[in-house]
């Protein structure tokens, strides 16, 4: 190995956060697994992460210690379960540091936390006396891109379909970044909203967003990041990301299924109309009408996934453990790694930025013209768990002229190792598919 | 698991040197002419196949489509064991098939029946990969539907 010298008084290559990558490994149980008698290599973890014993040691005592209804009652177990509940509400909140813990509404998914704003917009439209932000009617527009996960689609199609409202989309470059090219004549005084992904689960591009949301703010719109690939993998901060909402997923960062988040600007959450109607949404309830709490309340219908909540909290603690810089620099490495590697493979083509500047550690590619299915198939069969297919983005596909393509992606506990028995079982797939 | 459990060289054979391939009017100007389209949602494989009969006899079974080995290969042997048949016998061929696939590899194919179609055995053990299998055929029951020759009442697909 060669040493370069960085000149003193420069950022020094030991300044940069680390952390020790076989600890890390240790608390995550499911990577002692075998899989088909091969160690298992995972690279799907922008699919779904893996769990560390931290965060299910958590959800376990919560069942085994704390179980009870939230908000509902004054015996010891309710409170311990509220003050949980919330707890971890105010965790999230300072992870992504939202100016108030109120602005964090808990949710299923991003999917729903993005339907929930699609149906609030909906539901205000159907009413003369909401804040007119929110109404949509024909002439309106609403503004996504064509490297959405199919959840930053759909629920838009469907809002623009009930209220006539025109969906428009900003396309995707041939290096796999959004074109920005248009924007003025994309985004005007019609755009009501703008959804985007803030990286990209299939290209694993980031988008660079302040020149859109310079011009969301000129035409007076509201801005939505999907921020499902991002809040996991690097530090994230709404006041300095300056949108109006973000959406993110538990799964994908170390938490459990069933929980995800909708942060809202405050002003914008009491603005807006309930769209579940339920049992802890509500201020009073006459058999003739109801009031609605304020937010987030107004926005959680129902008993919500308590013991989820409470893991989330414990997984926002392990990721603030180890250090979300920490994790963002080791992920740029992998790519970098990656990227150099599959360099060296015959026949191999990327989908999205091919340097690791501006990308996630989330790659996507074709080997020569054997199916993903089967390079999948040949890739498990040796332990490596990728993924295929659409990727729920299928007009990225339709973009790239391909119906499905392999992904792989990583985590904090990927090594390169595991980067290398990628490279080695492609290998395999040509042997078999030659 | 093993691999070659899945990938037999029949299978590989047919994705490799596809028989039949290429969507074809018919020869038979008396023939009906019919195609359905088949799309695997989880996957976004697609195929077309195309049944040319005069009701009785399966004259010509085409097809066309994207995917992956398991259900290109599939559409190639389907192709080869119903073209030129008799309805009522491809229906047959078309149940045993089908049964084949969702017997969770605890079904022993019968080759007199299947043809290359046993090599497809193995791949019932990953139930991932049957809807693959399956597209090409359940694509060939509509559209012979379509052409006016169904499964006898008395065949269950
Ligand atoms: C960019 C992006 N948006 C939205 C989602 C949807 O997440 P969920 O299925 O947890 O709602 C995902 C993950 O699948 C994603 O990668």
């Amino acid at each position: 190995m060669t040493s370069i010298a960085i000149p003193e008084g420069m950022p020094q290559y030991d300044d940069v956060p680390r952390f020790d990558v076989a600890r890390v490994r240790a608390d995550f149980p499911i990577l002692d697994r075998e899989i088909n008698g091969h160690p298992l290599v995972y690279l799907d973890s922008a699919n779904t992460s893996h769990k560390p014993r931290q965060v299910l040691d958590v959800l376990d005592e919560h069942y085994a210690r704390h179980n009870a209804n939230v908000s509902r009652s004054v015996h010891t177990l309710g409170t311990e379960a509220t003050e949980a509940y919330e707890g971890a509400r105010a965790k999230v909140a300072a992870f992504i540091n939202a100016p108030s813990v109120d602005e964090v509404v808990f949710t299923k998914n991003s999917t729903e936390a993005i339907n929930i704003v699609a149906y609030a917009f909906s539901n205000a439209s159907l009413r003369p006396d909401a804040d007119p932000r929110f109404r949509l009617g024909p002439g309106d527009e609403v503004v996504i891109s064509e490297m959405e996960h199919h959840s930053n689609i759909v629920p838009w199609q469907l809002l623009c379909e009930r209220t006539g409202a025109t969906l428009r989309w900003f396309p995707v470059t041939d290096q796999g970044r959004l074109d920005e090219s248009g924007l003025e004549d994309l985004v005007t005084e019609r755009t009501k909203i703008v959804s985007l992904v803030h990286v990209s689960n299939i290209l694993g591009t980031v988008n660079a967003t302040s020149r859109i949301t310079a011009r969301v703010r000129e035409v007076g719109a509201l801005l939505l990041l999907d921020c499902s690939q991002s809040v996991p993998h690097l530090p994230i901060d709404v006041v300095d990301l300056d949108a109006d909402y973000i959406v993110f997923t538990g799964h994908k960062m170390c938490g459990p299924t069933g929980i995800g988040v909708l942060w809202g600007r405050a002003e914008l959450l009491a603005a807006m109309p309930p769209v579940f109607g339920g049992g802890s949404m509500i201020e009073t309830v006459t058999m003739a009408r109801s009031t609605f709490a304020a937010p987030p309340a107004r926005f959680e219908a129902g008993t919500p996934p308590i013991a989820e909540a409470v893991a989330l909290g414990a997984a926002v603690d392990y990721l603030t453990g180890v250090g979300m810089r920490a994790i963002q620099w080791h992920e740029k490495e992998l790519t970098a790694y990656a990227l150099d590697a599959f360099g060296s493979v015959p026949d191999l083509r990327i989908f999205g930025p091919t340097v690791p500047v501006g990308r996630g550690g989330t790659i996507s590619f074709a080997l020569g013209d054997v199916h993903p299915h089967d390079v999948g198939q040949v890739l498990d069969s040796l332990g490596v768990q990728v993924r295929v297919g659409h990727h729920c983005a299928k007009p990225v596909c339709n973009r790239f002229g391909v119906p499905a393509m392999t992904r792989a992606s990583f985590y904090l506990y990927t090594t390169t190792e595991e980067i290398d028995a990628l490279v080695a079982g492609l290998e395999q797939v040509r042997k078999v598919f030659d | 698991m093993q691999l070659d459990q899945l990938y037999q060289e029949i299978i590989l054979d047919h994705y490799k040197r596809p028989h039949g391939r290429g969507l074809r009017d018919a020869e038979d100007s008396g023939d009906r002419v019919e195609e359905a389209h088949h799309v695997n949602p989880t996957c976004g494989d697609e195929v077309t196949v195309r049944v040319a009969t005069d009701g009785t006899v399966l004259h010509d079974i085409s097809y066309d489509g994207m995917g992956c080995s398991i259900s290109q290969a599939s559409a190639s042997v389907l192709h080869e064991l119903l073209r030129g048949r008799g309805a009522r016998e491809a229906f047959e061929v078309h149940e045993a098939f089908v049964e084949l696939m969702s017997g969770r590899g605890q079904v022993t194919p019968d080759e007199d029946v299947l043809g290359d179609g046993v090599a497809f055995a193995g791949v019932a053990r990953y139930p991932a990969r049957v809807k693959c299998a399956l597209l090409p055929w359940m694509a060939f029951k509509d559209a012979a539907a379509r052409a006016g020759v169904a499964a006898s009442p008395e065949v269950k697909a």
